[in-house]
C-alpha cells in the first residue's frame, strides 16, 4: 500500500513538473535567440518579440522551479531508504546541480527580469544567455543522475555494509545511458519551446496581427524545430539501441515481445489486447526486421524475450518477476514515437511553407499549428513513462528493488495527506498556468510600456526631479 | 578534522546563508501586505527583493543537496521525520514563489489579493516551519536503533523546536523591516523604520530566550559560546540601530543575529546531526551519516571551484539593484494597474 502510494505519488510529481521543465529550456534558448538578434542588428522587433516570449517563458518557469523543490524532498521523503543507501552517489549529481547550475540559472534570471534599462545591451544578453545555460547544465546533472538509475556505473560494493560507493566520478558523466538520454532530452525540450513558439506565432499570423513580426519568431522557431525533431528521433532510435544493452527488458516490454527472436524481428504498428497476462494480442501491421533494427542497428540482430530475461534475471537476482508493466511499455513507447512522426511532418511542412514564402497564406497550417503545441506535452510524458516503467521492478537496475527503497517511518495516511494535497495544488496552479499561457500568448506585440513609463510627458507634465528618479520607477513596477 | 566535519560546516554554511538572505525576504513578504496601504505601496516593496529573492532560495535547495550527498543518512531520517511538515512546507515554497510572478498577472482584485496573501502566509510559514526543524535535531525526537522516527506529526511540535521557529520569524521580520528602510524612501521607509524599531523589542526579548534555552537550558552550563553571546548582542545591537534609524548597520547587526543564532544550532548540536530521545546511542552523527570519502572528496573540488563564482555573481547582482526604490508618482500607476502589459513583458 504505502509503495503504491509513493510510486503514484512520484509518479505524479514527477510527470507534472516534467511538462514545465521542457518548456523552460526550450524557451529559455529561444528567447536568447531572439534577443541576440536584437543586439546584432538593433531591431525593435526582436525586443519586443524577446521580451513577449520572454513572458510566457517566465510564467512557465515559475511552475518549473517550484515543482523541482517537491522532486529533490521526496527522495528523502518517500523514498529514504533509497537515499540512505545510494545518497552518496545519487545526491552527488544532485548537489552540483544546486551549486553549478540551479543558483546560476535563478540568480541570473532575476538580474535579467529587472535588467532590461539597468545594464548594457551586452551585459544584458550575456544574462538571457547564462539563464539558458543554467537550464541546459541543471538538466545534465540530473540525467547523470537518473542514468545512473538506469544504468549504475561508477562505484564499487562496500563488502562490509553492502552499500554501492560512489568511486569515479566521471563515469556517471560518460555513461552511455546518460550521453544519448541527455541529448534526447534536450532536443526534446527544443522541440517543446519551438512548438510553443511557432504556435504563436501561426496564432497572430492567422490573425493578421503584426504578420512580419511573428513571421521572424515563425521563422526562428522552424529554424530551431526542424534539426531538433530530426535529430531527436535519430537520437531516440540510438537511445533504444543502448538501452537495449543495458536493459533490454525495458525493450522487450516495449515490444511486447514474450519470447526471444533471433534475427529479423518484426515491428507492430499497433496491438489489440496485450499487457502481462495476454502473450498472444493480436498485432496490426507487421513490419519485418524493424525491430531488429531499432533494438541492434541491424537487420539481424537478436530481441531477447521478457520471458527468457525474467528466467536469467531470476537466476541472477534470486526469484520474483522482473517484467514490468508491458502494457504501459508498448503504449507509452507508440504514443511518443508516433506523435514525434507527427510533429516531424508539420516541421516539414511550416519549412516548405518558408520556403515558398506562402506561410502568411497557408490557412490550413495556420489553423493547425496552434493545436500542434499538445503533441510535445504527450510525447515527454510518454517518454518518460517508457524509461521509469521499463526500469521497473528496480530502483537502481540490478542493485536495489523499488520496493526495498521506499520510507519505512512514513505511514499510508501521511502519503495519502500529501498525496491529496499535491494533486489539488497541481489542478488548480495548471488550470492558472494553462489560462495566463493562452491570455499571454494572444497578446498584442506592444510597445514597451515601461518606457513610456518612464519618458516625459502626459497629462502630468512631469517635473524635472521625477524625471530624475524616473530609474527607480521601472524597477519599482517590474513585478 | 575529517571530510565529513568539513562538510558539517559548508552545510552550516548554507544554512546561515539561506537564513540570512531568504531572512530579510521572508521578513519584506510578511510586512509588505501591512506596510503598504495602496497597492502601489506594496508592489513597490514586493519589487525591492524582486530581483534577488529566486536566487536566495537556491541556498535552501542547496543546503538540503549537501545534506542529501555528504550526509545521506541524515537526509533520510530527516526527510522522513519531517513529512507532513515538509509538505505545508513546499506548499508555502510553492504558493509563494508563484507569487511574484503571477500577482500582477490578471486585473483582478481577487486574483491579487489570493497571491499577495499566499506571499504574506507563505513568508511566515517557511522560516518558521524551518526553525521547528533545525530546532527539532537539537532538542531530540523519538528515533530508533535504525534511525527511524518512531513519533507522530504532534511529536514534532517540540517546546524548544516552536520557540526556534518563533525566533528564527521574529528575526526574519526584523531584517525585513531594517531592509525595508534600506531600500525605500519617503513614507515608506518612515513606517518601516518604525516596524524595524518595534519589531527589534520583539526580537530581544525571543533571542534572549532562545539563547538561554539552548545554552542554559540544554547543556547545562551559564558561560554561553561566542557565537551565542554574538548572536544575542547582535540582535540587541540591531534593535537599538534600529531605534535611532542607523539603517544600514542595524541590517548588518540583524544579519548577524540572524546567522548567529542559525550558527548556535549547530554549534550546540556538533558531531551530533539530529538527536535521538529514544536513546542516546541511537542519535545519527557526522560519522555514522557521512559519505565514503570519495564522495566528499568530489564534492570538495566542486565547492572550491563553484561557490566562490556563485558568490561573486550574486554581489554582483545586489550591486546592480543596489538604489532605494521610490513609489512612482508619474502617474505610472494607473499604466501599471489597468494593463496587463507592464508585468507581461518583462
Amino acid at each position: 500500500m504505502n509503495l503504491d502510494l509513493a510510486r503514484w505519488q512520484f509518479a505524479i510529481t514527477s510527470i507534472y513538473h516534467f511538462l514545465f521543465v521542457p518548456v523552460t529550456i526550450g524557451l529559455a534558448f529561444l528567447v536568447a535567440l531572439l534577443q541576440t538578434s536584437w543586439y546584432r542588428n538593433g531591431d525593435e522587433t526582436y525586443r519586443r518579440l524577446a521580451r513577449f516570449f520572454g513572458a510566457l517563458l517566465l510564467i512557465n518557469v515559475a511552475i518549473g522551479v517550484v515543482t523541482g523543490l517537491i522532486q529533490e524532498f521526496e527522495f528523502g521523503m518517500n523514498w529514504s531508504a533509497y537515499s540512505r543507501l545510494v545518497g552518496n552517489v545519487f545526491g552527488g549529481p544532485l548537489a552540483m546541480e544546486g551549486l553549478v547550475a540551479f543558483f546560476l540559472e535563478s540568480t541570473f534570471l532575476g538580474i535579467w527580469i529587472f535588467g532590461w534599462n539597468r545594464l548594457s545591451k551586452k551585459a544584458h544578453l550575456a544574462t538571457i544567455w547564462l539563464v539558458a545555460a543554467g537550464t541546459i547544465l541543471s538538466a545534465a546533472f540530473i540525467m547523470a543522475a537518473n542514468s545512473w538509475m538506469q544504468h549504475p556505473v561508477g562505484y564499487v560494493i562496500n563488502h562490509q555494509t553492502g552499500q554501492p560507493q560512489l568511486n569515479n566520478i566521471w563515469a556517471l558523466f560518460t555513461n552511455p545511458v546518460f550521453v544519448w538520454s541527455y541529448i534526447h532530452v534536450l532536443l526534446a525540450s527544443l522541440v517543446t519551446g519551438a512548438v510553443i513558439m511557432l504556435a504563436v506565432s501561426a496564432w497572430h499570423m492567422r490573425r493578421k496581427q503584426q504578420v512580419e513580426a511573428f513571421r521572424r519568431s515563425a521563422m526562428i522557431s522552424l529554424a530551431v524545430l526542424l534539426p531538433a525533431v530530426i535529430l531527436a528521433l535519430f537520437v531516440g532510435s540510438e537511445l533504444g539501441v543502448v538501452e537495449a544493452t543495458y536493459q533490454p527488458m525495458k525493450i522487450a516490454a516495449a515490444e511486447a515481445q514474450w519470447n526471444t527472436c533471433d534475427s529479423h524481428c518484426s515491428f507492430s504498428a499497433f496491438q489489440i489486447g496485450g499487457g502481462n497476462n495476454d502473450h498472444t494480442p493480436t498485432q496490426i501491421i507487421e513490419i519485418p526486421s524493424l525491430l531488429s533494427i531499432l533494438a541492434t542497428n541491424s537487420p539481424n540482430g537478436k530481441v531477447e524475450g521478457l520471458t527468457q530475461l525474467n528466467a536469467q534475471y531470476q537466476k541472477e537476482y534470486g526469484p520474483g518477476n522482473y517484467i514490468p508493466n508491458v502494457f504501459i511499455q508498448y503504449w507509452s513507447m507508440r504514443v511518443m514515437a508516433y506523435l514525434a512522426t507527427l510533429v516531424f511532418v508539420f516541421a516539414l511542412w511550416g519549412g516548405w511553407l518558408l520556403y515558398r514564402k506562402r506561410m502568411d497564406q497557408a490557412k490550413w497550417f495556420l489553423r493547425i499549428a496552434p493545436w500542434v503545441v499538445i503533441l510535445p506535452f504527450f510525447i515527454n510524458t510518454a517518454g518518460w513513462m517508457l524509461a521509469e516503467n521499463g526500469r521497473q521492478p528496480w530502483i537502481v537496475q540490478g542493485l536495489m528493488k523499488t520496493a526495498n527503497g521506499v520510507s519505512p517511518s512514513v505511514s499510508a495516511t501521511d502519503i495519502w495527506i500529501s498525496l491529496v494535497i499535491f494533486v489539488l495544488i497541481f489542478l488548480v496552479l495548471g488550470v492558472a498556468d494553462t489560462w495566463l499561457m493562452l491570455r499571454y500568448g494572444r497578446r498584442e506585440l506592444g510597445h514597451d510600456p515601461l518606457a513610456k513609463l518612464v519618458s516625459p510627458g502626459g497629462d502630468a507634465g512631469p517635473s524635472s526631479t521625477e524625471h530624475e528618479s524616473s530609474d527607480e520607477d521601472e524597477s519599482a513596477l517590474v513585478y | 578534522m575529517t571530510l565529513g566535519d568539513l562538510w558539517f560546516i559548508v552545510d552550516v554554511l548554507f544554512w546561515v546563508g539561506f537564513f540570512v538572505l531568504e531572512g530579510f525576504d521572508f521578513g519584506v513578504g510578511m510586512l509588505h501586505s501591512f506596510l503598504g496601504r495602496s497597492d502601489s505601496e506594496r508592489r513597490v516593496l514586493v519589487n525591492t527583493i524582486g530581483p534577488v529573492w529566486d536566487g536566495n532560495e537556491v541556498w535552501l535547495i542547496v543546503a538540503g543537496a549537501v545534506i542529501f550527498a555528504a550526509f545521506p543518512g541524515w537526509y533520510a531520517t530527516m526527510f522522513s521525520t519531517f513529512y507532513l511538515a515538509l509538505v505545508v512546507l513546499l506548499l508555502a515554497l510553492m504558493l509563494r514563489g508563484l507569487s511574484f510572478e503571477y500577482q500582477r498577472k490578471i486585473d483582478d482584485p481577487r486574483w491579487r489579493s489570493t497571491w499577495r496573501w499566499s506571499l504574506t502566509i507563505g513568508s511566515a510559514l517557511i522560516p518558521l516551519l524551518a526553525g521547528v526543524a533545525l530546532g527539532d535535531l537539537l532538542h531530540g525526537l523519538p528515533i530508533d536503533k535504525a534511525h527511524q522516527f518512531t513519533g507522530s506529526f504532534f511529536t514534532l511540535l517540540t517546546p524548544f523546536g516552536l520557540w526556534s521557529g518563533v525566533t528564527m520569524l521574529v528575526l526574519s521580520l526584523l531584517m525585513g523591516a531594517t531592509y525595508l528602510s534600506l531600500k525605500t524612501t519617503g513614507e515608506l521607509r518612515e513606517r518601516a523604520q518604525k516596524a524595524a524599531a518595534a519589531i527589534g523589542v520583539v526580537a530581544v526579548v525571543v533571542t534572549f530566550g532562545f539563547m538561554t534555552w539552548i545554552h542554559v537550558g540544554l547543556s547545562n552550563g551559564f558561560v554561553p559560546k561566542p557565537i551565542e553571546a554574538l548572536g544575542l548582542i547582535a540582535v540587541i545591537a540591531a534593535a537599538w540601530l534600529a531605534s535611532v534609524k542607523a539603517e544600514g548597520w542595524a541590517f548588518v547587526a540583524a544579519a548577524v543575529g540572524i546567522g548567529a543564532t542559525v550558527g548556535s544550532i549547530f554549534q550546540e548540536l556538533f558531531p551530533r546531526v539530529m538527536i535521538s530521545t529514544t536513546n542516546a546511542a541511537y542519535t545519527l552523527t557526522v560519522n555514522n551519516t557521512a559519505s565514503p570519502p570519495y564522495t566528499l572528496k568530489v564534492m570538495t573540488v566542486v565547492a572550491v571551484i563553484f561557490f566562490p563564482i556563485v558568490l561573486i555573481y550574486q554581489a554582483w547582482g545586489y550591486h546592480i539593484f543596489r538604489k532605494r526604490l521610490a513609489v512612482p508618482r508619474v502617474g505610472g500607476d494607473d499604466v501599471a494597474e489597468k494593463s496587463p502589459e507592464v508585468p507581461a513583458e518583462t
